[in-house]
């Protein structure tokens, strides 16, 4: 029983170490910062989601499981506002899409309420 | 909301009986007052409570499958040798129209696969979504309202 749930949390870290490597490969390799934001919220929150919800199962103590188990809810909670606020702030600023991308149906909006507003 | 309460102090009560406050103990006892109330579910109307907590769980089930799908298609992306991209932003037309349910849309959106969600216009009725492949947005924008749009209204409304 001891040795199954050891190798179950180290398959976990492994698994998650792996998405954790991936996001950062992620945020090297694709063109633009709302393409990178895809790496980084997804691969990222799962990475280390996977990783504390091994040391909840490494612990095997109550007190520690609850409190792992609050950090993935709070990374599910906060990852995809951070992505959010980040490709807004961007946006904001003027940084557009990459030369890859084939459609931006955001770009009329904000001139328009940029032009009214001035 | 009241039934949660009330399932939420039988639970207490089961604590205090059992004199035992662990966290194990008070979600048994969560279970066993669930089981309780769903024996006289007819006599406090808290039929739509049950059916309500179910469309919460699937919710979240369907919520936990999509995350891992979408690191998943990150992962092959992101580790494929020649990546073939066509990213864009494009608008979503908002059905729900409480803040409590754009967010929680919008946050879903973003860890769903090839989805984030970039802005809420002003009069938050529009959502704009930046999608890795926004070729086809059409089919894209019924995913969302067929999948976590419907889903969010069944469980909160």
């Amino acid at each position: 029983m001891t040795i199954a749930l050891t190798l179950l949390s180290a398959a976990f870290v492994l698994i998650g170490a792996l998405f954790a490597l991936v996001a950062s490969i992620g945020l090297l390799r694709l063109p633009d910062l709302y393409s990178r934001m895809h790496a980084a919220s997804k691969a990222g929150t799962v990475g280390s989601g996977l990783l504390l919800i091994a040391l909840a199962i490494h612990a095997g103590e109550a007190g520690v499981m609850a409190r792992a188990l609050a950090g993935v809810i709070f990374f599910l909670l906060t990852a995809p506002i951070s992505a959010h606020l980040l490709a807004k702030a961007a946006y904001a600023v003027g940084y557009r899409l990459g030369p890859t991308a084939v459609r931006d149906e955001m770009a009329s909006t904000v001139e328009e309420q940029t032009s009214g507003s001035i | 909301m009241s039934l949660f309460l009330v399932n939420v102090l039988l639970a207490l009560a089961w604590s205090a009986v059992t004199g035992v406050f662990s966290f194990g103990n008070l979600a048994f006892g969560f279970v066993l007052a669930m089981g309780v109330l769903s024996l006289i579910r007819e006599q406090v109307g808290s039929v739509g409570y049950f059916s309500r907590t179910r469309r919460v769980v699937s919710l979240a089930l369907l919520f936990i499958y999509e995350l891992i799908l979408s690191a998943w298609r990150v992962a092959i992306l992101v580790l494929s040798p020649r990546m073939d991209l066509k990213p864009g932003i494009f608008a979503y037309p908002l059905k729900v129209d409480r803040d409590f349910e754009i967010t929680l849309l919008a946050n879903m959106i973003t860890l769903t696969p090839g989805t984030l969600s970039v802005d809420v216009s002003d009069d938050r009725r529009i959502l704009f979504v930046h999608a890795i492949d926004a070729s086809t947005p059409d089919q894209t924008r019924r995913d969302i309202a067929e999948g976590f749009e419907r889903k969010i209204m069944e469980a909160f409304r």
